[in-house]
């Protein structure tokens, strides 16, 4: 189990006063290059999880453990790029991203920092707009400035809360399709939040599900089977899509409720959370590949 | 448009400056000797009417101070005896030497107030007792203690010009949005590099907006400083002329006080405007 690059174990977070913890026994495992979403009603400390990721908060019980060292405190290893961008509005553009780069690469000289800073700008699409203020940008750029300045450190892994969700339709397709080509290119890990299924579709290659708070638990962790090379374009012609969809929305409306502290409904180990993938028929399943937790996902899926 | 609307202004304001100037001439006019009997009578019982020169003076009057005054800001004939320019250095001085004593303390400990919810509660209840006190209630143990009229002086816009900025340092530093920290946290910034290079800037408006307060309120003081311990600067210059009974000088000097103050604000009003920044 321990093979994962990122490892959460037995988290748990309860904040003082409040008597129910938020979450505990939060238990899964994030491979070297892998996209994970992470998906749940608001409030069932989906943030808390990503601040504990990136040594922001400290979680009460449990740990972290990346490339084999326990998380604590923040590090240059993990790049977030927060909700609202949390852009420095009396730094240019450029300036934003090379206050990250310097800080990563402090003996670089400006010349060296402003390139590679630059380059990461025009990746983003946002050569143009190097000297502009924060105030000046629409608020898909400045998302777009916060997403550079993250992988312009080029941190071990990238941590991403709902960095879309401020954005109008439109603008996070386009956000989205250039996040997908950036992370493809350079094999980002990544764990981002989002409370959009479609997103979480196209963009990851396992979402977890989390149940609702508080004592919220990994309810089950979804492989989107679907290949890769999947584009916003062209997923909803794949039969696949609609199963994981499904699976997915029927999980937020229906399911996610029933995990909640000792009214437990469903029989779960939170140590082994059931890994399924329902956008593959059972028929289709290619043989020899097992379904690492089968008997759990019968009886998630049948409930 | 708003070129059109600055005119119309000016032209309302002049009007005004006019009206005033009008009216000013008209009740300062010299009494006729037309005047009723008994009332003549009457004002010479009580001992007015009889020398016109001691009546408030004529705008004409206080243009001639300004023509004098202005004509020749820096000469020096003694000590009761110096050129507008020079009392307005003297005070200038003192203002800006309490002022930035008062930076360098307000700027250090409002950063260490503002950072720490500890400190901020220890050192609360003292400013805000200190606070509400007139600077110069401190004068007395100021001129004991510091045994010079002139360090005193200091001392007091130092301690009157303290308070806003230490207050609005503190506030502006504690309320720094959490975000930038903690982008400074995920970046592993020193903290010398995060003071300056991200408290400092996102809490520049509020501490300069503190320090245009206190300069304001320095600028009140040192008038009255002056008037108390004497020697030099136009606070003892208004008070001398006032002595000498010679209201035109009193008028021109006060005239100088609203110009110089209003020069001071401006001046923080173009460097607020150089560190404030749109979200
Ligand atoms: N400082 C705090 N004190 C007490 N409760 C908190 C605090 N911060 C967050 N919470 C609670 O923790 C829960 C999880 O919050 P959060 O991680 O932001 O949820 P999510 O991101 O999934 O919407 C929420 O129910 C919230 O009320
Ligand atoms: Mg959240």
């Amino acid at each position: 189990m321990t093979t994962h690059f990122l490892s959460i174990e037995g988290l748990k977070k309860a904040y003082p006063g409040a008597h129910p913890p938020v979450f505990q026994d939060i238990h899964f495992g994030i491979d070297k290059g892998e996209f994970v979403c992470i998906i749940g009603h608001s409030g069932c400390g989906k943030t808390t999880i990503l601040n504990v990721l990136a040594g922001l908060e400290d979680a009460t019980a449990g740990g972290v453990i990346m490339d084999g060292r326990e998380v604590s405190g923040p590090s240059l290893d993990r790049g977030v790029v927060f909700q609202n961008h949390a852009l420095m509005p009396w730094m240019s553009v450029l300036a934003n991203v090379a206050f990250a780069v310097k800080s990563r690469w402090p003996d670089w000289s400006k010349a060296k920092i402003a390139e590679h800073s630059t380059r990461y700008l025009e990746m983003v699409g946002l050569g143009h707009a190097i000297d502009k203020k924060p105030a000046e940008l629409s608020g898909g750029m400045k998302q777009r400035v916060g997403i550079a300045r993250a992988f312009a450190i080029e941190p071990k892994m990238l941590l991403l809360d709902e960095p879309f969700g401020a954005l109008d339709a439109l603008t996070r397709g386009t956000i989205q399709d250039e996040l997908l080509k950036i992370v493809q290119a350079t094999h980002q890990t990544v764990f981002m939040i989002t409370h959009d299924v479609d997103e979480a579709i196209l963009l990851a290659d396992k979402v977890i599900l989390m149940s609702n708070g508080p004592l919220a638990k990994i309810a089950e962790i979804v492989e989107i089977t679907m290949p890769r090379d999947r584009t916003r374009a062209d997923m909803h012609h794949d039969p696949q899509f609609y199963r994981i969809r499904n699976h997915l929305v029927d999980f937020l409306v229906n399911r996610s409720k029933n995990y909640a502290g000792s009214d437990t409904t469903v029989l779960h180990d939170p140590k082994h959370p059931p890994v399924v993938r329902p956008g593959l028929l059972e028929e289709e399943a290619p043989a020899g590949a097992s379904f690492r937790q089968a008997p759990q996902l019968k009886q998630v899926v049948n409930h | 448009m708003s070129s059109r609307l600055a005119l119309r202004a000016g032209l309302i304001s002049l009007l005004l400056f006019l009206l005033f100037i009008g009216t000013w001439s008209v009740a300062t006019r010299p009494v006729e000797a037309t005047d009723h009997g008994a009332d003549a009578e009457y004002a010479a019982l009580m001992g007015k009417g009889v020398d016109k020169a001691s009546g408030f003076p004529p705008p004409a009057k206080v243009g001639e101070a300004f023509v004098t005054y202005l004509s020749d800001p820096f000469y020096d004939n003694g000590p009761n005896d110096k050129g507008i320019g020079i009392q307005l250095g003297h005070s200038l001085i003192r203002v800006g030497i309490g002022f930035l004593l008062a930076v360098a303390v307000a700027l250090p400990l409002g950063f260490a107030i503002g950072m720490s919810p500890l400190l901020f509660q220890a050192f609360n209840p003292f400013i805000q007792i200190l606070k509400p006190i007139s600077p110069l209630a401190w004068m007395p143990l100021a001129l004991y203690s510091l045994k010079d009229s002139d360090i005193s002086g200091i001392f007091v816009i130092f301690i009157c010009s303290l308070w806003p900025m230490l207050i609005n340092t503190a506030f502006g530093v504690a309320s720094v949005r959490k975000d930038w920290i903690n982008v400074a946290r995920t970046l592993e910034v020193g903290p010398l590099r995060k003071a300056f290079q991200v408290i400092l800037p996102a809490a520049a408006p509020t501490i300069l907006t503190g320090m245009r307060i206190s300069m304001g309120i320095a600028w009140l003081v040192i008038v009255a400083a002056e008037m108390l311990v004497g020697g030099t600067g136009i606070g003892y210059f208004v008070w001398n002329e006032w002595n000498n009974l010679a209201l035109p000088n009193v008028i021109f000097a006060v005239a100088m006080i609203g110009l110089v103050g209003m020069i001071l604000d401006q001046c923080f009003g173009v460097l607020q405007k150089l560190v404030t920044y749109r979200e």
